[in-house]
C-alpha cells in the first residue's frame, strides 16, 4: 500500500489513543500494600469444594512427571498428580518423611535404603510398593536425556526390592545429594499402567496415574489442564501444616502467555491465582490490595561467572578488579525492587547449606584500579586499561530469561567503564547462548540456576560436569567432590561452606542478586504455598471462600 | 477453463514445494537443533552421548539432503512426522489448532469486509468534506497501530475494566470477539483504503454521469454501478489479507491466550520443532494458494471481460494499483429505464 503522510488529525487521534492506554495502567484502586510471604494467609477455616483457576505463562507440554516440559509451569501442574519419597520443608530446607517414613545411607553415600509408608495407593487403586519405586527409577534411567531426572541418577547401579516396604538404591559413586533429589517432582511416582505406556506417549497425560491429591480430568494444549480432587487421599507429608485431603474440588491451570494479561485477569477476578508475576507487575498487584506469595529461589543467585580458559578470565587480578568494580546493591536497586535480596554468596539464602560470604563481597572501584595497576595494567588514551597489547575489554554473555537482566548487565557495563574496563555485551537466542557456553568464546557470563541443594555448586563449577567455566582450581574441585561423598550433614555443610568461600575469594564468581518467585492471589484464595524449590507446592492446603 | 485450472494447480503445487523447501533450509540454518534446545539446557547434566542417541532417534544425525528427501517423501504421502517436543503427530496438532484459528480469522474477515467496505462507501458517498476527510484518514491509522498494543488495549477495556468478554482461552463465541476485532483492524484498513480509492476513481468515470443524467439516484449509481466495478482490486487485496490473518494470529492468539495455529507456530519456532513448523507452513501456503485460486475463478463472474482459459489474457487485474486496476466500466450495463432506488 502506498505511504501517505499522516494528517494532523490522524496524529491527534493516535496520541489520544496512546494516552488512553497509558491511563489504564494508572486505573487501580488505592489500598494499602499487602504483605508478602511464602504462603497466603490462612486465617479463616478452610472451605471444602471450591474451584480454583490458576493462570500460568507456558503450556505444560508434558504431563509426564519425569519428562521434560516447560520448566516451572510444568512442575506446578505435575506436582499435583504425584507424590515423592521425601518432602523438603521450605522453612529450613530439611527433608521430612512423605511416601518414605525413614531413609538411611551407607558410609560412603553410595547406597540409600528407604522404608515406605503403608496404605498408599495410586488413583487406579493399585498399591504403591517397593516394586513401584524400582520400576519408576529404572524407567527414568532408561529414558536417559528425555527425563529431567537423568542428572540425579549418574552412576546408578540399580534398585533392589528388599521387601514390600523397603527399597535400596545403589550407585557406583557417592551421591549424597540423592535424598534431596527424591523430594522433587521429577522423582515422583506413577503406576505400573503408566510405565507400560512408551515414554514419549505419556506427554499428553493420558494414562498418567499418580498417588497425588489430584487426578487429571483433561488437558488441552495451549489452553488448560483441569484436575479434580482424588477421593481418599490420606498421605500428605505429616510435617506440612494444614495438608491432607484436598479442599478444592477442581483446579484449572489456564495458559496465559502475556504477563500483563495474567495480572489483569487476576485483578478483574477472572482467575484466582497467577504464576510468573513480573517484577514490574508487583506494585500493580500490591496497589490492588491482592495477596502475594513470594519466596527467594534456592540455588545459584544471579551474578557473573568467569570463563577461566579466556586470557582475561584466567588472570586473578582481572577477576578481582571486576568483582571490586561491581556494586550489587546499586544493581538490585536499579533493576529490581526490595523484594529481591542482594546476594550473600555463591548460594542463595534459601539454599540448604548456604554460607554468608558477604564480608568477602565488597565494592571498591578505587581498589579495583590499584589491583590492576599492581598487576601491570595501565590506562591508555581512551581511559581503558591495557597490558602488553591486550585491552581490558571482556565479552559479557547474557540472555533475557529474566526481564530485568538487560538493565542489570547494562549497569554492570557502566560500572566497569567507570573503572576503565570496556565490557562488550553479547546476547542471543537460547541455542546461540548454549553454543557460546560450549565453545567458550566469552569472558564473563550472567545467569542463575535454581536448585534446593548445595550440590548445585558441583554441577555448575566442577570440571567433571558441564564445565562451561573451565575453572582450574584443584582445591575447589576437591571440596565439590568431597561434599557429594559426605553423608554427615554438619560435615557436608562445612565442606560446602569452604567451597562457597573459595568461589568468592578466588573471584571465580561474582554473586549479585537473588531471584524471588512471586504468585499473585485473589482475596478469596487461601493456603497456596511455594515449596522448598520455590515452585508451587501441592494444593492440598489450598481453598477458596 | 480446464487447461487454465490445471496450469494453476501445477503452479500451486510449485508454490507449496518452494515454501516447504525454504522453511526446511531456514530452520536448519538456525544454530542448535531441536534436541539440544529441548534436552541439553545449560543446567542439565545430560551427556553428549545421550543427546546423540536422541538425534539418531529423530533422524537428525543424517546428512541434510537425506533428511530433506526422507521428510519430503513422507510429506507427499500425507505423513508430516511427529513433534520433537511432545511426540504428537503433526497432523493431529494442526487439526486441533486449525478450527479455533479459522473461527477468529473467519469472523475477522467478515468484520473487515463489512467495516472496511462500509467505511469506503460512506467516505466516498458523503457530501461532507470533513466527514469524508476524517473517514479517509482512518485506514492509514488502522494499518499503523501495532496489533499487539491494540489487542492489549481491547483486553484492558472490554475484559478487565468492563467485564464484557473473557480475557483467556477458547470459551465459545464471546472469547472470539476481541481477537477477531484485533485481527480485523489492519485487514479492514487495507480493504477500506483500496476500495475507497477505487471508488473515487470509478465515480469520475463518464458512465456514472450518464447514469445520473438518465435519472438513477446517487445511491443506486454508487452501490449498483460504481461499487461493482470498484470491487475487483479490493477482492485481490482480500486474497492477500488471508495470509495476513494467519500471521496476525501469532500475535493475537498470544495476547488472548488462545490455542490455535498462531500459538502453535510461535511455540514450535522457539523450540525449533522442525516437523511442526514445516507442517504449519505447508498449511498456511495451501490456504493462501487455494484462496487466490478461488479469487481468480471468481473474477470472470464479476467482470465478463476478464477471460481465462484458451484465449489466455489478463487473468487477474494487477493488484495494489487501484487507480489503474479498476476495469473500464461497461456502459451497456447502465439500465436504459431510469429507475428510482429500490
Amino acid at each position: 500500500m502506498s505511504a501517505r503522510p499522516l494528517s494532523p488529525r490522524t496524529l491527534r487521534i493516535a496520541t489520544g489513543l496512546a494516552a488512553l492506554g497509558l491511563a489504564l495502567t494508572a486505573c487501580s484502586t488505592d489500598e494499602t500494600p499487602s504483605s508478602t510471604s511464602s504462603s497466603s494467609a490462612s486465617a479463616a477455616n478452610p472451605v471444602d469444594g471450591g474451584d480454583l483457576t490458576f493462570a500460568i505463562g507456558n503450556d505444560p507440554i508434558s504431563l509426564n512427571p519425569t519428562g521434560i516440559g516447560s520448566g516451572n509451569d510444568t512442575f506446578y501442574v505435575t506436582r499435583q498428580l504425584v507424590d515423592s519419597l521425601t518432602w523438603q520443608d521450605p522453612a529450613d530446607g530439611s527433608l521430612k518423611p512423605w511416601l518414605a517414613t525413614k531413609w538411611e545411607a551407607n558410609a560412603d553415600q553410595t547406597e540409600f535404603t528407604f522404608t515406605l509408608r503403608d496404605g498408599v495407593t495410586f488413583s487406579d487403586g493399585t498399591p504403591f510398593t517397593a516394586a513401584s519405586v524400582k520400576a519408576n527409577f529404572d524407567d527414568t534411567v532408561a529414558a536417559g536425556a528425555k527425563s529431567s531426572a537423568a542428572a540425579n541418577f549418574i552412576g546408578y547401579q540399580g534398585t533392589t526390592v528388599v521387601d514390600d516396604h523397603t527399597v535400596k538404591v545403589a550407585f557406583t559413586s557417592p551421591n549424597a545429594a540423592f535424598p534431596q533429589a527424591t523430594s522433587t517432582v521429577a522423582l515422583g511416582f506413577v503406576a505400573d499402567s503408566t510405565l507400560a505406556i512408551p515414554f514419549d506417549e505419556r506427554a499428553s497425560g493420558k494414562g498418567v496415574v499418580g498417588t497425588g491429591p489430584f487426578v487429571l480430568d483433561h488437558y488441552t494444549k495451549d489452553t488448560e489442564t483441569v484436575l479434580t480432587a482424588r477421593d481418599g487421599y490420606a498421605w500428605a507429608p505429616a510435617d506440612r501444616k494444614g495438608a491432607g485431603a484436598p479442599h478444592l474440588a477442581k483446579v484449572t491451570f489456564q495458559v496465559a502467555p502475556e504477563a500483563s494479561v495474567r495480572t489483569g485477569s487476576l485483578t478483574s477476578g477472572q482467575v484466582q491465582a497467577i504464576g510468573g508475576v513480573q517484577p514490574t507487575d508487583i506494585p500493580t498487584l500490591q496497589d490492588a490490595g491482592l495477596p502475594l506469595v513470594s519466596r527467594a529461589n534456592p540455588g545459584i543467585p544471579f551474578g557473573l561467572t568467569f570463563n577461566e580458559s579466556s586470557d582475561l578470565g584466567k588472570d586473578p587480578a582481572v577477576r578481582e578488579a571486576i568483582a571490586l568494580a561491581i556494586d550489587p546493591t546499586e544493581i538490585r536497586d536499579t533493576a529490581l525492587s526490595d523484594g529481591f535480596q542482594v546476594a550473600v554468596g555463591p548460594l542463595a539464602s534459601t539454599t540448604p547449606g548456604v554460607a554468608d560470604e558477604s564480608s568477602h563481597l565488597t565494592t571498591d572501584p578505587a581498589k579495583a584500579a590499584s589491583v590492576l595497576e599492581a598487576d601491570g595494567w595501565s590506562k591508555g588514551a581512551d581511559g581503558i586499561y591495557a597490558k602488553g597489547g591486550t585491552t581490558l575489554a571482556p565479552v559479557l554473555a547474557w540472555i533475557t530469561n529474566f526481564s530485568p537482566n538487560q538493565t542489570s548487565v547494562e549497569l554492570i557495563q557502566s560500572e566497569l567503564k567507570a573503572v576503565g574496563i570496556d565490557a562488550t555485551l553479547w546476547s542471543g537466542a537460547v541455542p546461540d547462548f548454549q553454543a557460546k557456553l560450549k565453545d567458550g568464546s566469552f569472558d564473563l557470563v550472567w545467569g542463575n540456576l535454581s536448585r534446593a541443594d548445595g550440590d548445585v555448586l558441583r554441577t555448575q563449577y566442577s570440571t567433571t560436569a558441564t564445565n562451561f567455566y573451565r575453572i582450574d582450581d584443584p582445591t575447589l574441585e576437591k571440596l565439590l567432590q568431597e561434599q557429594l561423598a559426605t553423608g554427615d550433614e554438619a560435615k557436608r555443610t562445612d565442606l560446602l561452606a569452604q567451597a562457597q568461600e573459595r568461589l568468592v575469594t578466588q573471584h571465580h564468581v561474582i554473586p549479585v542478586h537473588e531471584l524471588t518467585t512471586y504468585l499473585g492471589l485473589a482475596k478469596d484464595a487461601h493456603g497456596i504455598e511455594l515449596g522448598a524449590d520455590s515452585r508451587l507446592d501441592q494444593l492440598s492446603t489450598a481453598w477458596v471462600d | 477453463m480446464s487447461r487454465y485450472l490445471v496450469r494453476r494447480l501445477l503452479l500451486a503445487a510449485g508454490v507449496l514445494w518452494a515454501a516447504y523447501t525454504v522453511t526446511f533450509l531456514v530452520l536448519y540454518a538456525l544454530p542448535g537443533d531441536p534436541v539440544s534446545i529441548m534436552y541439553g539446557g545449560e543446567s542439565s547434566d545430560v551427556t553428549p552421548e545421550q543427546l546423540d542417541a536422541l538425534r539418531a532417534q529423530y533422524g537428525l544425525d543424517q546428512p541434510l539432503p537425506v533428511q530433506y528427501v526422507t521428510q519430503l517423501g513422507h510429506a507427499l504421502r500425507g505423513d508430516l512426522g511427529t513433534s520433537v517436543v511432545n511426540g504428537q503427530p503433526v497432523t493431529t496438532l494442526i487439526a486441533d489448532a486449525l478450527p479455533p484459528t479459522a473461527q477468529i480469522a473467519g469472523l475477522a474477515l467478515v468484520l473487515a469486509i463489512v467495516v472496511g467496505g462500509g467505511l469506503a462507501v460512506v467516505a466516498t458517498a458523503t457530501r461532507s468534506r470533513r466527514l469524508s476527510g476524517f473517514l479517509l484518514s482512518l485506514p492509514p491509522l488502522g494499518v499503523a497501530v501495532p496489533s499487539f498494543w491494540f489487542g492489549l488495549t481491547l483486553v484492558q477495556w472490554f475484559s478487565f475494566q468492563i467485564p464484557l468478554f473473557p480475557a483467556l482461552g477458547n470459551q465459545g463465541f464471546a472469547s472470539a470477539v476481541l481477537p477477531a476485532v484485533t485481527l480485523a483492524l489492519p485487514t479492514s484498513a487495507l480493504i477500506a483504503q483500496m476500495l475507497s480509492r477505487s471508488l473515487l476513481h470509478t465515480l469520475r468515470e463518464p458512465y456514472v454521469d450518464t447514469a445520473l443524467a438518465k435519472g438513477a439516484s446517487r445511491t443506486r449509481v454508487h452501490l449498483r454501478h460504481a461499487l461493482r466495478n470498484a470491487a475487483l482490486p479490493a477482492l485481490t487485496v482480500t486474497g492477500l489479507v488471508i495470509g495476513g490473518l494467519l500471521s496476525g494470529a501469532v500475535v493475537t492468539e498470544t495476547v488472548f491466550s488462545r490455542a490455535g495455529l498462531g500459538r502453535l507456530t510461535a511455540t514450535s519456532v522457539s523450540a525449533q520443532d522442525i516437523p511442526v513448523v514445516q507442517g504449519v507452513v505447508l498449511v498456511a501456503a495451501t490456504v493462501y494458494v487455494l484462496v487466490n485460486l478461488l479469487i481468480d475463478i471468481v473474477y470472470p463472474l464479476l467482470d465478463p471481460r476478464i477471460v481465462t482459459g484458451s484465449r489466455r489474457r489478463v487473468t487477474s487485474p494487477p493488484p495494489p494499483r487501484p487507480a489503474d486496476a479498476a476495469p473500464e466500466p461497461a456502459a451497456d450495463r447502465v439500465p436504459v429505464t431510469a429507475g428510482g432506488t429500490r
